[in-house]
């Protein structure tokens, strides 16, 4: 294979794999927070008598 | 008598000899080992990298002391833990549990800033494929665009080793350099409007579970996607994971003590043992010099490039100087984007966000090594 071609498939597969990845994390990191809010934390209001 | 007494001294003389005669390269980089330590002792820069390296330098150009030959003390260093990838590794575990995912988890878009901030790696592979160097040593070569200095070592070391001194002294050189290289291509690409863009208060919106399944699925899907990656991404959220579950408190405190103290001093000698004169003072080491600051300077133009995209994206809301914190020079690109947007309007406050894209940006270019990786795994060039 020569430089170039190595070179330029090292850019767009190894870029848009690194973009493509970080995305699906991002995509991930909303869900998990989604799924486990903060609020769902928090101990229940105690009721007032 | 007097014949073996001369003999004798003449043992005390031939460093002396070597280094008139055949030494100046050895010469050069006893110098060049007094300016590391130089630059970490008087101006602080990467003092607990550049000391040992500086130090491991001088070592070494030291004629016939055979710290570097099988059984010396610099090759026990590299042995233990360069050869074998083990150093850069265990200071990553260090760093994992010094860091606070928290401002990325609070708005994971900007992860995508961290992505942006590679740009510097693939372009500075290419330029450096351009100028002559063999596939696996432009790749250890655009490495240095990652600025993240265990990623580099650990990639050099493996497919490039004659290049290791060079890399890693560049790669922690620029890194210290990052509040010099950063805010005039942070100026030249954003107006002063975009510079005044004020972002808010981060939201804590982010829950303790949150950000203790955060390590397990970022390593999981990232192992799945770039198996070859999995030991640098698998030890930075070995880190974190103990830090976050908060049961293993003195786990976590060695990685962050001990261990990253212990493994920096080795780690910084063995490096300065790859930078005898002979081996390390040839042109290629001036072109590697010259092709970290581009692979820099590009990411760092790429990152402010996306902020911008974002910017108008989002209809305003997102200041795209913080862009530039999308590489791994943490927490100082950082601190960088928030002095200079203080430097337009001093109650500007991008901190935060700038964190959040700072440690995207150390996933990011630890993913960026990972797919590299993984590539020339599929390519079968390793």
């Amino acid at each position: 294979m020569d430089n170039w071609r190595f070179g330029l498939t090292m850019m767009i597969v190894g870029m848009g794999g690194t973009i493509l990845t970080l995305w699906i994390l991002s995509l991930l990191m909303s869900l998990l927070k989604k799924i486990f809010p903060v609020a769902s934390e928090q101990d229940p209001p105690k009721s007032s008598r | 008598m007097l014949e073996s007494i001369l003999t004798g001294l003449s043992g005390l003389v031939i460093g002396i000899n070597y280094l008139f005669s055949q030494g100046l390269p050895n010469v050069v980089m006893l110098l060049v080992g007094g300016l590391l330590i130089y630059l970490g002792v008087k101006k602080e820069v990467e003092p607990l990298l550049l000391v040992p390296i500086g130090f491991g330098c001088l070592l070494v150009n030291i004629p016939l002391s055979d710290l570097m030959e099988e059984g010396g003390l610099l090759r026990t260093f590299y042995n233990m833990g360069i050869s074998n990838e083990l150093f850069p590794l265990l200071i990553f575990i260090g760093i994992g549990a010094m860091t606070d995912f928290t401002p990325l988890l609070e708005n994971p878009r900007i992860l995508l800033l961290g992505a942006a901030g590679q740009f510097g790696i693939f372009l500075t592979l290419l330029l450096a494929l351009a100028l002559g160097f063999p596939e696996l040593e432009a790749v250890s070569i655009a490495i240095i665009g990652a600025c993240d200095g265990p990623t580099a070592i650990y990639v050099t070391s493996q497919y490039a080793p004659q290049l290791l001194g060079a890399v890693s002294v560049a790669a922690y050189s620029y890194m210290s350099l990052v509040p010099i290289i950063q805010p005039p291509i942070m100026r030249l690409l954003t107006t002063s409007r975009e510079r005044t863009i004020k972002m808010g208060a981060v939201n804590k919106t982010v829950s303790a579970r949150t950000r203790l399944l955060f390590p397990i699925v970022v390593t999981c899907v990232t192992g799945l996607i770039a198996p070859k990656g999995l030991p640098l991404m698998g030890t930075i959220m070995l880190g974190n994971f103990m830090k976050e579950c908060g049961v293993v408190a003195r786990l976590t405190g060695a990685s962050q003590n001990e261990i990253a103290n212990m493994v920096t001093l080795f780690l910084g000698l063995a490096i300065g043992g790859t930078m005898e004169g002979h081996a390390f003072l040839k042109p290629q080491t001036l072109a590697i010099f010259a092709l970290g600051f581009v692979a820099i300077c590009v990411d760092t133009a790429a990152g402010v490039c996306f902020g911008k995209l974002m910017c108008a994206l989002s209809g305003g809301k997102i200041n795209p100087l913080i862009g530039a914190a999308g590489i791994s020079a943490y927490p100082m690109a950082a601190r960088v984007v928030q002095v200079q947007g203080q430097r337009y309007d001093k109650k500007n406050f991008l901190l935060m966000h700038a964190m959040g894209a700072n440690t995207g940006g150390q996933i990011g270019s630890v993913m960026a090594a990972a797919v590299m990786l993984s590539v020339l795994k599929g390519m079968h060039m390793i």
